[in-house]
Order: structure tokens, then C-alpha cells, then sequence
């Protein structure tokens, strides 16, 4: 291969690390700017804390644990050694053939790093303003550091989830609906937080203390996306990066105006933060399959996102769980749209791609619950996952950092 | 002397204000307050209907020769009105002394 080819495909790949790397703004941005004032740091410390121990677990297992090298068609499902500990180049590594000239071995780990800790992330948008930062710590410890990769490894990994045929370009499953599972658990075991439903069961709206953050942090989710999707490629190849690219954006935009649409005909009103979570559904939705759908059908695709989403938070509130951001509806449901879309949607569409897809999205579930289950379950049970009534009334920032976001401002 | 004390909505300020200076009362304290009323503004978040009595408002403290007191109240009355649920109150109280802290001056001298 052409090494200046070489060069461009991997300059394309790092600049889709850095991309990628950048989406952790947004969803700092995008979780604070819906919840209150008094739990600001908490969540920054939350997001800040993912970024740095995810990408160091990564290195230390997570991107051997992800890509074991399982034998061709072995159908591997786990496999780990004393040898994979910490990251070492193979020899091959830095030369077109380590990857078809995609991108060199450190390029391979940095962007796979920067996709781990995303799974952590969505927990952490469901489970704000209530959640011990203690145990939050080790639960991100044990589902980046563990979980993650090992359903990683089934698909991407060349596992046996692989060998079957089921598809997920960029991480409608295996990123999103991931950390959607862990999310959906978490917010099961964690309860809601005071004052959002009533008495009656009813529940009550608490606004969140900045949309123009919340609206900066969806669109920098939707610039990092640029590299989420347009990086998953693996490798810089024009018709395939552009399309993707396409897809993405179109996907996106006609889910932000389902939502809007939805939303407006059901509650009578123009809300933002539907608009918003709807752009986020139309992202997840595309991710599965950003490559193979036409433009028309990731609009198709978008749209029906955009109304999963609405209805989505909907169908949170009714079974009385409580999710400050619609993480569940953005990242689980849609991920798990987004993965069955595959099998109607574009070219690898059909009966049996569907079921493939459908056996992915159920294996990948149930244990993706069985083990957020049976971590979040021992943290409740030893060091207990909830801050105490005073100190989710007072902020978490003043108990569990000691600290206030906002110094200067008075706060209603 | 009298210490006039006025709730006015905010977005009334501006004519308050403006409407004082034409009456020469020209230095006041002012902050903005929620409250609770009976104004209700229907808010919807994320598919939730709710109403809030917490409303925002500003806080005027005038204080006036008893002379001033009359066209000043009448002022503001006017100034601040809407006609609509929630135009605001105003308190008057008698105020014992007032001084002004550059000169030292007490009495009418201390708030003109």
C-alpha cells in the first residue's frame, strides 16, 4: 500500500480518537445542563473520572480483553491470558499490514479507548443527583473495566457473536444499549429522587438549571459523532467515510424533528429538551448500521427514533423510574432499534439478519443485567448506592465534594 | 419620613423607575424576590404539565418625606399597574430617622 495513503487513513482514524474523545464534553454538558445546580460538580467529577480510569483500564486489560485474537470461527466467547496485561505492539503493528492500512496499532488502541468509557457515561446521566460517588467509582471500575470488553470481544472482538453473522457498525449494542442495560438497572435499584413523583404516584417535572448547556452539550455529541460513526469505518476510505457520514447527520436531524413533531402534538408544546433527545435517539438509531443504509432510510430510521424517544420517556415515567436525562430511551431502546434496523433497513436487510440481530440484542442483555445486576446489587447491599435524604436535598456537591459549582451566583 | 415598600413585576421596572424621576424621587434600594401569589404560570418539562405560584418579582424601598409620600405611592400605583392577576403590593411604614452617611446629616437633609 501507498504509505501516504497509509498516513491519510490513519490521520482519519486519529483525528475520529480525538472526535470521539471530545463527546465526553458533550455528555458532561448535556447532564448537567437537565439537572440541578447543587449536583453540578458531582456529575462534572463523574464524567471526569470515567474519561481518565476508563482509558487506564483500558490500557491495563480492557483492549486485550476486547480483542483476544480469538481462532478463526471459533466462535470465542472469552479469553484472556497473564500475557494481556497492559498494551504491547505487535511487530507488525505500526505498517499497512496490521490493519489493511487502516490505521496502526496505537491508533487502534486509542480509538477503541475513547469508546469504552462512553458506557459508563450513559449510567451516569440516569443515576444523577442521588447516586453515592463511591460506589458509582467502582460500578464504572468493574462495567468499563470488565463488562465491556467482554461483550466487545463477541462481536468486535471476532467472538462468537461475530461468527454468526450479527452486525453492529459502530455500537448501537455494544456501546449504547451497553451502558442503556447497566442504566435501566441502576435506575431500578437507585429509586427516584425526592420530589419526582408525587404522592399519588404522579410524576412531577424538575427542571434541569441550564438548557443552553444541555443544547451545547447534544450538539458537540453530534460533532463527536462525525468520529464515532465516520472512524468506525477504519480507515479513511471516501465513499464509505462520506456516506457514513451522511447517514449520520440525516439520521440525526430527522429524529431531533420526530421528537419535536411527537412531543408537541401529544403535550402541546415546543420543548427543547425533546427536540434534543431526539437528535441523541436519531445517533444512536444510525449507529448499528451507518454503512449500509441509503439516505432515505436513515431518515426512515431517524424518524422512527425520534419517536421511540418521546414515547420512550413516557414509558419511563409510567413505570415510575426516574431518568433526569431519557438515558434509557436515548441509548437502550434506541440501541436496540437501531441494532434490529440492520435487519430491515438497508443492505444486509432480511429474515434472517433480523433474527441475528435479535438473538444479539437478548444475549447481550440478559447479561448485561445479570452483571450490572449483580454489581449494582452488591454495592446496595454492602456500601449502599444512595445519599442519604439531607444530602440529596442539600446537593451533592456540599456532601460529597464539599464544594460549590456556582460560588459567585446565588442559586433559587 | 416614610418608608414605601413596592412589589412590582419586573417587567414594570423600567416604567417605575422612569416615572419616579419625573416626580423627583430619585434614589431608591431595589432587589429582585420570588414570592408566593396567585399568579399561576403553566410550565411543561419532558411531557409534565405544572403550574407555579413562585413568581418572580422586584422589591422597591423608598423612603420619602411624609409630603413626598402621597404623589409617590400614587406614582407607582400607576406606573406599575397592568390590570392583570399579580400586579404587585405596596407596604407603607413610618420611618424614626434617616441619615446620610457622607455628611452625616439627619432628618429631611438625610434623604433628599
Amino acid at each position: 500500500m501507498d504509505s501516504g495513503l497509509f498516513t491519510a487513513n490513519n490521520v482519519w482514524m486519529m483525528l475520529a480518537t480525538a472526535l470521539v474523545f471530545f463527546m465526553h464534553t458533550g455528555f458532561a454538558f448535556l447532564e448537567i445542563g437537565l439537572t440541578r445546580s447543587k449536583n453540578t460538580i458531582n456529575i462534572l467529577f463523574k464524567n471526569i473520572f470515567i474519561i481518565t480510569v476508563g482509558l487506564l483500564l483500558y490500557y491495563a486489560w480492557g483492549f486485550n480483553m476486547m480483542y483476544p485474537g480469538f481462532e478463526e470461527g471459533s466462535a470465542g466467547i472469552f479469553q484472556f491470558s497473564m500475557d494481556s496485561f497492559g498494551i504491547s505492539a505487535p511487530e507488525n503493528g505500526m505498517t499497512p499490514e496490521y490493519a489493511d492500512g487502516g490505521y496502526t496499532w496505537w491508533t487502534d488502541f486509542l480509538f477503541q479507548g475513547m469508546f469504552a468509557a462512553t458506557a459508563a457515561t450513559i449510567v451516569s446521566g440516569a443515576v444523577a443527583e442521588r447516586m453515592k460517588i463511591g460506589a458509582f467509582m467502582i460500578f464504572t471500575v468493574l462495567y468499563v473495566g470488565l463488562v465491556y470488553p467482554i461483550v466487545g470481544a463477541w462481536k468486535w472482538g471476532g467472538g462468537f457473536l461475530d461468527s454468526w453473522g450479527f452486525y453492529d457498525f459502530a455500537g448501537s449494542t455494544l456501546v449504547h444499549s451497553v451502558g442503556g442495560w447497566a442504566a435501566l438497572v441502576a435506575i431500578a435499584l437507585l429509586g427516584s429522587r425526592i420530589g419526582k413523583f408525587g404522592e399519588d404516584g404522579k410524576p412531577k417535572a424538575i427542571p434541569g438549571h441550564s438548557i443552553p448547556l444541555a443544547t451545547a452539550g447534544v450538539l458537540i455529541l453530534w460533532l463527536g459523532w462525525f468520529g464515532f460513526n465516520g472512524g468506525s469505518v477504519l480507515s479513511a476510505d471516501p465513499e464509505l467515510t462520506s456516506l457514513v457520514l451522511v447517514t449520520t447527520c440525516l439520521s440525526a436531524a430527522a429524529g431531533g424533528v420526530a421528537a419535536m413533531v411527537l412531543s408537541f402534538v401529544l403535550y402541546k408544546n415546543l420543548d427543547l429538551t425533546m427536540f434534543l433527545n431526539g437528535i441523541l435517539g436519531g445517533l444512536v438509531g444510525i449507529t448499528a448500521g451507518a454503512d449500509l443504509m441509503s439516505p432515505n432510510e436513515a431518515i426512515i430510521i431517524g424518524l422512527i427514533a425520534g419517536l421511540i424517544i418521546v414515547l420512550g420517556v413516557a414509558l419511563v415515567d409510567k413505570l415510575k423510574l426516574d431518568d433526569p436525562v431519557g438515558a434509557v430511551a436515548v441509548h437502550l431502546i434506541c440501541g436496540i432499534w437501531g441494532t434490529l434496523a440492520v435487519g430491515i433497513f438497508g443492505s444486509m436487510a432480511g429474515g434472517g439478519q433480523f433474527m441475528t440481530q435479535l438473538y444479539g440484542v437478548l444475549i447481550i442483555g440478559v447479561f448485561c443485567i445479570v452483571t450490572s445486576g449483580i454489581i449494582i446489587g452488591a454495592l446496595k447491599a454492602t456500601v449502599g448506592i444512595r445519599v442519604s435524604k439531607e444530602e440529596e436535598i442539600e446537593g451533592l456537591d456540599l456532601h460529597e465534594h464539599g464544594m460549590d459549582a456556582y460560588p459567585d451566583f446565588t442559586n433559587d | 419620613m416614610k418608608q414605601i415598600e413596592a412589589i412590582i413585576r419586573k417587567s414594570k421596572f423600567d416604567e417605575v423607575k422612569k416615572a419616579l424621576h419625573g416626580i423627583e424621587v430619585n434614589f431608591f434600594s431595589y432587589w429582585d424576590v420570588t414570592g408566593v401569589g396567585n399568579e399561576k404560570q403553566g410550565h411543561v418539562y419532558r411531557g409534565i404539565s405544572y403550574s407555579t405560584t413562585d413568581i418572580q418579582r422586584r422589591y422597591l424601598s423608598i423612603v420619602v418625606s411624609n409630603e413626598f409620600l402621597e404623589k409617590t405611592v400614587n406614582t407607582i400605583l400607576e406606573s406599575a399597574y397592568t390590570g392583570n392577576v399579580g400586579d404587585g403590593k405596596i407596604f407603607v411604614s413610618e420611618v424614626k430617622e434617616a441619615y446620610r452617611i457622607r455628611t452625616k446629616e439627619s432628618g429631611q437633609a438625610g434623604i433628599n
